[in-house]
């Protein structure tokens, strides 16, 4: 028997010995939660490769995964990798035409789709394709008068049947498996041009796993709800990596939009979420709040006033006075327990959050509440592993220290170099990108601004290359403003302007949810997103936030000239449909800036009002046109001595 | 755990007639309806009946489920032959429908939506059903995993528990349909299943009708105003016009013939 355990594929054969009863996957179903074991996890993986062997497919080929968190798409990676294969998730929700760019570049022969959905951006990406011969699909719905794609049951059912014609060839494949074999190719986000496969080896990703799960102690008795997009990192690592090097158990939901539910039933015990996961679910919270009756809404003031002055320092250990203390209890018993409940977050022990900066009133209220949330740091490059926050030492502005076996320095440009067993082996036929973000010592270049503070934990501050000057020579962080007032629930994205100019100006993107409620209380009637942005009482309230941002910037050294002097509220939603935002909506800025050149120059030119007709494309594929005419505003700036003498 | 249990074997070919009306005329004291009206409906297809408003396309879907009792003609459904049939036979026979205003329960669930559509299928005693002993339980089990996969086939899952009140229109209409699916019918009546939708919820409806049309074999008759939807997804259309039977064909003969041009743009009568 094969004691390496240093390939997922062996991994899985490994707890299929050790703990072959022990739930290795969910799905809800029909209604229902079904459960894998590892035993017929493994079984179910055996017939998969089996079949893909049967149909050709060939050692270093690559197989392109598409669909939502499905657990035959898990299993189907470790297929891949069994045959010594390279699995490719991609982004589900990207249209044909951008799986073209992805599917040439990897050189796709083989993918593995969920749906009907799924199989027919693909049928329409082939013609592009040329390499592409082989599509399985999980759902049959819809699919039965297609030709030339085949179900995963018959994928399966020729497995078997190559399986039992030559026994012992699946145990011999496995047993090819190097640790230092490419055991996956994620794309990157493309926020800086066209989408670059980054090649991770089973030894970097299980570096990665390993050291994760010992600094927060994970066990085979943890559960995580695996409903992040598939091709990303972060998934990749905690629903996949850690999966197969822990052993725990993994949730599928039942759909995209079940996922709030799924999430209060299972109960996981280790959650990840990006920032405005944690942000939506508040705001839901906060709505829900506003509309209760009033006993219930005193309760919840008082105490989560209460968990704002003591709640994270009990969480962290420290001494905190007996009469919060026996308060806290008492508002645990009747708020936080309940609402950690209705979040599904009551067993969960550790909770991470990364990809963006989480607002402090945000982070703060979760931990004070009970919940153990943590950041970390990382990106494609490194496995999503750089820097971990410890339990007790947990900070809302930075993102931890340096995990287990990384070693972080920061070069004079103030650029984050890191080093360690993470690190990718290369970009895929890309050598000129692998020999610029990796120096002759082995450091990988982050890409990213920051330093490393008096605690001991990185802060993060910007792109290296965004950081820019303004024209009267102060430094200009447009990440770090837009994080400011993106912190404000009302504030869903927001776009600043500045590098080489005068002032800072802002478009500001309106989140529909929390101000659509905050218009309905006050009896503002509103049509759709683009009416509720050009209201005059909107503008106000933005104007609010705006202002705060403003005074909190003019106390920082070196950005009291940063402050936002003149926005205006975008009349349509930033979108990746428009390539506007990146698939992980991050802001394309430069892009905005040559598409919206016109509002820029009215902001910057001084008029109050600026006529504007842009192009959108709908989620059904067709486009229209959205016109308006756009306010600017200008908000008060906050002298630096007024905030001194404040 | 257990395998998906197989999808229903396509049966989509066009098959015998299996509904006839002949002749058929109904009038409410002096108001005709309906008059002379004679039409087939075969296994499997989608048939649509179209015209302008008061045309009479509700009264002769009512005809059709027993609703209204047509004052001449005959039915002809599967063999049998009627003028009137009341609603509890109807849906013994096979046809379920929506409606054009939707008519569910709005304080119940979704999910209890759907199951009385399954209330013809449960045959418990209601001693039985009232304390959920021996038969009504492993009913009520088989006949939930039933309304499951109807519920996974409309892409409800995210509303199971809501009250149906609290839905927006758009997907009030797919409860309806989900209940009517949910008596497992081989004709569905749909009365205007897109009134009142935008776009995207009619391209939703649409593929759901073709999906059920496929999948199930479920023939289809269907009243529609939007003309572009019932030339995309019909077999054969209807039009109707004052009562009278204007039009019969498919879609693209319908579309070119004077009579149903002159009904829609208008002409003196």
């Amino acid at each position: 028997m094969d004691e390496r355990q240093d390939t997922f594929p062996r991994l899985l054969l490994q707890h299929a010995r050790t703990r072959p009863n022990h739930p290795a996957t969910r799905e809800k179903d029909l209604g229902i939660w079904q459960t894998w074991t590892w035993a017929e996890v493994a079984n179910e993986v055996r017939a998969l490769a089996c079949g893909l062997a049967a149909d050709g497919f060939k050692r270093g080929m690559h197989l392109a995964i598409v669909g939502d968190n499905r657990p035959r798409l898990y299993w189907s990676m470790i297929a891949a990798q069994a045959l010594g294969g390279v699995p490719v998730p991609m982004y589900q929700d990207a249209p044909a035409a951008e799986f073209v760019y992805v599917l040439n570049d990897a050189e796709i022969d083989y993918a593995l789709v969920e749906d009907q959905e799924q199989v027919d951006k693909l049928l329409e990406a082939a013609p592009s394709v040329p390499t592409l011969a082989h599509i399985y699909y999980d759902d049959p719905r819809g699919l039965r008068n297609y030709e030339g794609v085949t179900s995963f049951e018959a994928l399966q059912e020729r497995g078997r049947e190559f399986d039992r014609a030559h026994p012992g060839w699946y145990d011999a494949e496995v047993a090819l498996g190097r640790a230092d074999d490419v055991s996956g190719m994620l794309y990157t986000s493309g926020t800086t041009g066209k989408p670059k496969g980054v090649r991770q080896t089973h030894a970097a990703f299980i570096a990665a796993a390993k050291g994760s799960a010992e600094f927060d102690r994970l066990s085979p008795d943890d559960s995580v709800l695996s409903y992040l997009p598939m091709a990303w990192v972060g998934d990749h690592l905690f629903s996949f990596a850690q999966w197969l090097y822990v052993g725990f158990t993994i949730n599928c939901p039942e759909s995209g939009e079940t996922v709030m539910t799924d999430l209060r039933e299972i109960g996981p015990t280790y959650y990840f979420a990006p920032p405005r996961v944690f942000e939506n679910l508040l705001t839901q919270v906060m709505i829900r709040m506003e509309d209760a009756g009033r006993i219930k809404r005193a309760l919840f003031e008082h105490f989560t006033a209460v968990a704002r002055r003591c709640g994270a320092e009990i969480l962290d250990g420290k001494s905190v006075a007996l009469s919060d203390r026996v308060q806290y209890a008492i508002g645990n018993v009747l708020v936080y327990a309940p609402l950690r409940n209705v979040l599904g977050m009551s067993r969960i022990r550790v909770a991470y959050t990364a990809g963006a900066a989480i607002g402090p009133d945000l982070f703060r209220f979760y931990r004070s509440i009970g919940i153990n949330l943590k950041q970390l740091y990382g990106s494609t490059e490194t496995c999503a592993y750089v820097c971990l926050q410890p339990d007790g030492g947990v900070h809302f502005d930075t993102v931890g220290e340096a995990a287990p076996g990384v070693e972080l320095k920061v070069a004079d440009t103030g650029e984050v170099l890191v080093r360690g067993p993470m690190l990718l082996k290369e970009y895929y036929k890309r050598p000129d990108a692998t020999a610029e973000s990796i120096d002759a010592d082995g450091y990988f270049h982050t890409g990213d601004a920051g330093f490393v503070d008096a605690s001991g934990q990185l802060k993060i501050i910007d792109r290296a290359k965004d950081v820019g000057k303004l024209a009267t020579g102060a430094m200009f962080a447009p990440n770090y403003i837009e994080n400011k007032l993106k912190f404000f629930p009302h504030i869903k994205e927001a776009v600043v302007f500045g590098a080489d100019r005068d002032r800072v100006c802002a478009f500001v993107n309106i989140d529909v949810g929390s101000v659509g409620n905050w218009a309905e209380r006050r009896g503002i009637p509103y049509s759709g997103y683009t009416d509720l942005a050009s209201k005059p009482a909107v503008y106000e309230l933005i104007r609010g936030c705006v202002e705060k941002v403003n005074a909190e910037l003019a106390g920082e050294p070196g950005l009291a000239d940063s402050q936002v002097q003149r926005f205006l509220i975008l009349h349509k939603e930033l979108d990746p449909d428009d390539d506007e935002l990146t698939r992980t909506r991050k802001v394309r800025r430069g892009f905005i800036a040559e598409k919206y050149a016109v509002l820029i120059d009215a902001l910057y030119a001084g008029r109050d009002v600026q006529h504007i007709e842009t192009l959108v494309k709908f989620e059904d594929g067709r486009s229209g046109m959205v016109a308006a005419d756009l306010r600017i505003d200008d908000a008060r700036v906050t002298p630096a001595e007024e905030q001194k003498a404040a | 755990m257990q395998p998906d249990p197989p999808l229903p074997t396509p049966t989509r070919r066009i098959g015998d007639v299996i509904l006839s009306l002949e002749h058929i005329s109904l009038a409410f004291g002096g108001v005709k309806a309906l008059s002379d009206i004679t039409f087939d409906v075969r296994e499997h297809e989608v048939r649509a009946i179209i015209g302008p408003n008061g045309a009479g396309k509700s009264s002769m879907l009512n005809v059709i489920n027993g609703v209204y009792r047509p004052q001449q003609g005959t039915i002809t459904y599967r063999g049998h032959v009627r003028r009137g049939m009341d609603s509890h036979d109807v849906a013994v026979a096979g046809i379920a429908r929506t409606f054009q205003n939707i008519a569910l329960f709005k304080g119940m669930t979704v999910l209890d939506n759907i199951m009385t559509g399954r209330n013809l299928k449960m045959h418990a005693s209601f001693i039985e059903q009232a304390i959920w002993i021996g038969r009504a339980r492993r009913e009520e089990l088989a006949h939930r995993a039933k309304v499951e996969e109807i519920i996974d086939f409309l892409e409800i899952q995210h509303i199971r528990k809501t009250p149906v009140g609290r839905l927006p229109y758009g997907l009030q209409k797919r409860v309806e349909l989900a209940r009517a699916l949910a008596a497992e019918p081989s004709l569905l009546l749909l009365d205007e299943p897109m009134a009142g939708m935008n776009v995207e919820e009619k391209q939703d409806m649409c593929r759901f009708i073709l999906d059920v049309n496929e999948q199930y074999g479920t023939t289809i008759v269907l009243i529609e105003h939007d003309m572009g939807v019932v030339m995309d997804i019909s077999d054969r259309v209807v039009v109707l016009d004052y009562g009278r039977k204007i039009g019969d064909g498919d879609p693209a003969a319908v579309r070119g013939s004077k009579a149903v041009i002159d009904a829609y743009l208008g002409v003196a009568h």
